[in-house]
């Protein structure tokens, strides 16, 4: 589903075109071409913005599944030291749909977990697009629960269509390794922050998102299910354009409508033009959140931890008495 | 000759033919077996013949397996809204509530269960597929409080398709907070036991109903995370015999027992007595 070229994101290729043929032409001839160049950037920055700005829900799923956009293996590099991966859940194999390990943020060791879709179709394939089997859960909560041990804060990347459907998955009980991972989550003596990086799919992306402070970043998404599932049971359409965005404007999807419902705790900025535009400035923008959070989440003593974080998740839902 | 010659009576029938108007009668929808509805219901709705578990509405398992005149069904004001004016949902709602009751797809009582005070959810596949939304997350939140307030066991009978999208990630949260209500049942040490019947999938199969400390499931269950055409969709070829039932998930470790309707009081109150240290309900027994 990722998309390499957004119908929306047009003008801004064809802006980015000219300005790299007037650069070439400038090499070229040896010309000054400065001036010229500096009111079209200044536009390209403009374009950005504006488009960004007004981004449809549809248009925002497609973002957040772009294969361009920073991945949990680029924050990994980005926003932290020392990585040392961990693999395995010790009970039927390996599931590079998720990778986690040791790492250092702002010098202090954490526990990084995240999935991982993979950039190019090879990747894509061998990391089953971050959609996890049963043992991606398992192996998600060993590391968690040996954070916990070592009074290690444990940082989530939540980037899913969601959990495999399949029938390896569902002998090897989907269903129990997610709802492990909500039980133990509620209880994990430790800080969890968790941020959505992209698509948020369902129980496969709540199994890593029960947290202390949930993120989003701006054009993330995070649904109970994926817009074409929905457009597809409700509407007998999960194809068409019209039926998509239908039911990406209903399900209230995108990090504003979520900070709304109380269901997210902060929206993190991308740059103009999205995050994909500019991976270093998104980075840093998580970084920032991430020591921020996990500075005022380390001063609180693991029971009242625990006990703020399951208030929180007991307050959530709408209903009338 | 008149001698053996019998007198002709008019032909009395010995008693009133028995007149069975025909919609007494029902028929397996498994395997055609056609029987009288009184047999079906005295069955527990499981047919005479072939043993499929017809699915039966919250309140008929209250009357199943709580004991006679204990049960006090509660939470009883609590109502769906619509919070994300979701196209076409206060309709539904409003034809669910017609057609299944008050009470959204979750049925919150208490009771006892052979002597043994219990709290009880039922969930009830006629409200909306059984979907789980904010009402139900909240009425199992509070039966749970409840639970730990009086140190009661909790029992949920899941019958659900999954979380309801009308109400979006509102639905998804559910999961995670009946989870965290679960977590502190368990740190308490009181009993959590789910029964899974037909059907349990999606975001119920993929939070309480795999969590209890005892996980029953009703013979023939379709039991899963993806529902079965998902998965066919995703693999392009069909699925095995008997994948995603009940036995299936018996067969690979992931419930404790396939249970007769017959018996799922009587095993679940066994069950409770073994985990809250109470003694049996029938003394000692043989074997």
């Amino acid at each position: 589903m990722a998309t390499a070229t957004m119908e929306f994101e047009k003008p801004i290729y064809e802006l980015e075109r000219q300005i790299d043929e007037l650069k070439k032409l400038a090499g070229e001839q040896s010309l000054n071409v400065t001036d010229e160049i500096a009111p079209l950037e200044k536009k390209l920055v403009e374009l950005r913005t504006d488009i960004y700005r007004s981004l449809t829900p549809l248009q925002r799923v497609q973002v957040a599944r772009s294969n361009k956009r920073p991945l949990t293996d680029d924050y990994l590099r980005l926003c932290f030291t020392d990585f040392i991966e961990l693999h395995g859940d010790r009970a039927f194999r390996e599931d590079a749909a998720i990778m986690g390990g040791w790492a250092r943020l702002d010098g202090e060791t954490v526990m990084v977990i995240g999935h991982e879709r993979g950039r190019d179709t090879k990747e894509n394939l061998r990391r089953n697009f971050g959609m996890a089997h049963p043992e991606g859960y398992r192996k998600a909560l060993r590391l968690m629960k040996l954070a916990e041990k070592f009074h290690v804060p444990v940082i989530t990347f939540i980037d899913t269509p969601g959990a495999w459907a399949g029938l390896g998955a569902e002998e090897r009980g989907q269903s129990e390794a997610i709802a492990r991972n909500l039980f133990e989550m509620s209880r994990l003596e430790t800080p969890i922050i968790a941020t959505v990086i992209g698509e948020g799919g369902s129980g496969g992306a709540l199994a890593l998102g029960v947290a202390d402070r949930v993120n989003m970043l701006e054009n993330s998404v995070y649904s109970v299910i994926t817009v074409e599932g929905c457009a597809a049971i409700l509407w007998k359409d999960g194809k068409s354009p019209e039926m998509r965005e239908k039911a990406a404007t209903a399900l209230r999807i995108t990090a504003p409508d979520l900070l709304e419902l109380k269901v997210i705790d902060e929206i993190i900025p991308e740059p103009a033009g999205g995050a994909h535009a500019d991976h270093a400035t998104t980075a840093a923008s998580v970084q920032e959140t991430l020591v921020r959070q996990l500075d005022e989440l380390r001063r609180l003593k693991p029971d009242k931890l625990v006990r703020r974080r399951r208030e929180k998740f007991l307050r959530i839902g709408q209903y009338a008495e | 000759m008149a001698w053996f010659r019998k007198e002709k009576k008019p032909r009395q029938p010995r008693r009133e033919r028995l007149e069975i108007p025909a919609d007494v009668w029902e028929k397996c929808e498994a395997c055609g077996h056609t029987d009288i509805r009184e047999k079906f219901v005295r069955n527990f709705n499981v047919c005479p013949n072939c043993d499929y578990h017809r699915r039966i509405r919250a309140s008929d398992y209250c009357g199943i397996l709580l004991d006679d005149g204990t049960m006090e069904e509660l939470e009883l004001d609590i109502r769906s809204i619509d919070p994300l004016s979701f196209p076409e949902y206060p309709a539904r709602l409003k034809k669910a509530t017609a057609n299944a009751g008050e009470g959204d797809a979750l049925l919150a009582a208490a009771g006892m269960m052979e002597s043994l005070p219990v709290n009880l959810g039922v969930m009830d596949f006629a409200f909306m597929g059984g979907s789980m939304g904010s009402v139900v997350g909240e009425k199992i939140g509070r039966l749970g409080q409840r639970s730990l307030e009086r140190k009661h066991p909790l029992i949920v009978i899941c019958a659900s398709g999954g979380a309801r999208m009308q109400e979006g990630v509102l639905s998804l949260m559910q999961m995670a907070k009946v989870s965290a209500v679960l977590a502190q049942l368990a740190e308490r040490r009181i009993p959590y036991i789910a029964v899974l019947t037909n059907p349990t999938t999606g975001g119920v199969s993929a939070s309480y109903a795999m969590l209890g400390d005892a996980i029953l499931a009703e013979p023939g269950a379709v039991i899963g995370f993806a529902g079965p055409r998902v998965i066919k969709q995703t693999l392009g070829q069909d699925l095995p015999d008997g994948f995603q039932t009940a036995e299936f998930l018996l067969d690979h470790g992931m419930v404790d027992q396939v249970v007769h309707r017959r018996d799922l009081k009587h095993t679940l109150s066994q069950l409770l007595r073994h985990m809250s240290g109470k003694p049996s309900a029938t003394g000692w027994t043989a074997s």
